[in-house]
């Protein structure tokens, strides 16, 4: 635009940046893994909660109580906040363009996630274990 | 954030109006203007030109509108055939090429002419594409090898060569990747449907011997990972290829090189 004052770099400077990451495969393949893992984990979940639809508290404990459904609980959850925090993290990237409150974000998605997974593991392990 | 509103200079004001006398088959062309010289804001001109004489495309008429009622309408054109890709711009909401573009493909009602979106205007349908450009030249698109320079061409067999079809007619016009949404965001980082369909031109070349390179280059969460599919690109791409799948191809080859 003509209001911005004249940039003395070649505009292949600019283009090229800070170089590649080298980076970021990861992230897209365990969106895509992770992914996978909640249509079967997903599936079972709502099936667990369609079978508990009249249940009382008691039966309900039992349930989640029983080992397979422990592991399969546990489970969904961590791949639910991790797909979660993943694809948080593209659209904070895609949006969020001052740079520290990008970093803000990006860090305090993922110490949320960890806190949320740890709790939900603590409160099925609680339940399993019969503590 | 990303910017979802224009900026206050850059609010598009109503403008003036030509009306045609004595048309046969008038059509109202609503075209953008803006000059960096004014100081004014952009403001939308109206045309209404006569379809009996004048050709069928809709860069005919622009060119009829810039010959015969305002010699101020200023826009890129050169090969009026959909090869050089100059006359790019955003035609009844979609980009293409004005060349190409027939007017009675045009819905019915006025034919609305903008510049292609989201990039610095230099005045009227002429964008700056500086960038655009040096993230061309970033993927240093030419053949590169390690093997000593043969006598002759470098031979490609027909089965290696029918890959680069959908690759090679790409014309560089930047319609795909100014109707991304996201490079609208991050085209300062990420190199967009064209260019990345481009790189792709030459990972899948089998006469280039630097596609591991290629590959390091690409995999950035921003150079390529802001592709998500939305899919612009291949509806609006007036040669009918499809960007998309091409950087889908080259996410598959990054995966192919790792473990899963």
């Amino acid at each position: 635009m003509s209001t911005k004052a004249k940039d003395l770099r070649n505009p292949l400077k600019r283009a090229r940046g800070l170089g590649s990451a080298q980076f970021g495969v990861g992230h897209w393949w365990t969106q895509r893994v992770t992914a996978a893992a909640l249509i079967v984990l997903g599936l079972w979940f709502v099936s667990m909660l369609l079978g508990l639809l009249h249940a009382d508290y008691a039966s309900a404990r039992a349930a989640v109580a029983k080992p397979w459904n422990a592991v399969l609980l546990i489970a969904f959850v961590i791949a639910m906040f991790w797909h979660a925090v993943l694809g948080l993290q593209v659209v904070i990237e895609d949006y969020v363009h001052t740079r520290w409150k990008e970093i803000v974000l990006l860090v305090a998605i993922k110490f949320i996630a960890v806190l949320s997974v740890l709790a939900c593991t603590l409160a099925v392990l609680r339940i399993a274990l019969g503590a | 954030m990303a910017e979802f509103t224009l900026p206050k200079n850059s609010k598009i004001q109503p403008g003036k109006h030509y009306p045609a006398k004595d048309a046969k088959k008038p059509r109202t062309f609503r075209i953008y203007r803006w000059s960096p010289d004014d100081g004014q804001n952009p403001r939308i001109d109206t045309y209404e030109v006569d379809l009996a004489a004048c050709g069928p495309m809709v860069l005919d008429a622009l060119l009829k509108i810039k010959n015969e009622i305002d010699p101020t309408l200023t826009l890129r054109r050169s090969c009026r055939e959909g090869i050089c890709g100059s006359c790019a711009m955003n035609i009844d909401g979609t980009n293409t090429l004005a060349c190409t573009k027939a007017i009675e493909e045009c819905p019915s009602g006025d034919v609305k002419i903008y510049p292609l979106p989201h990039m610095p205007v230099v005045k009227d349908l002429v964008p700056d594409l500086t960038h655009f450009y040096a993230q061309f030249a970033s993927i240093k698109p030419w053949l590169r090898t390690q093997s000593a320079a043969p006598d002759r061409e470098r031979l490609q067999s027909p089965a290696d060569r029918k890959k680069l079809d959908g690759l090679y007619e790409c014309i560089l016009c930047a319609c795909c990747s100014t109707s991304c949404p996201s490079y609208w965001w991050n085209g300062d980082r990420y190199l967009g449907p064209a260019i990345l369909l481009q790189a792709y031109r030459w990972i899948v070349d089998s006469r280039d011997e630097d596609t591991g390179a290629r590959l390091d280059d690409l995999e950035d969460p921003f150079k390529l990972y802001r592709c998500h599919t939305i899919m612009n690109c291949a509806r609006t791409c007036p040669k009918g290829l499809n960007p998309a799948k091409a950087i889908a191809e080259i996410k598959k080859l990054i995966v192919e090189r790792r473990s899963a």
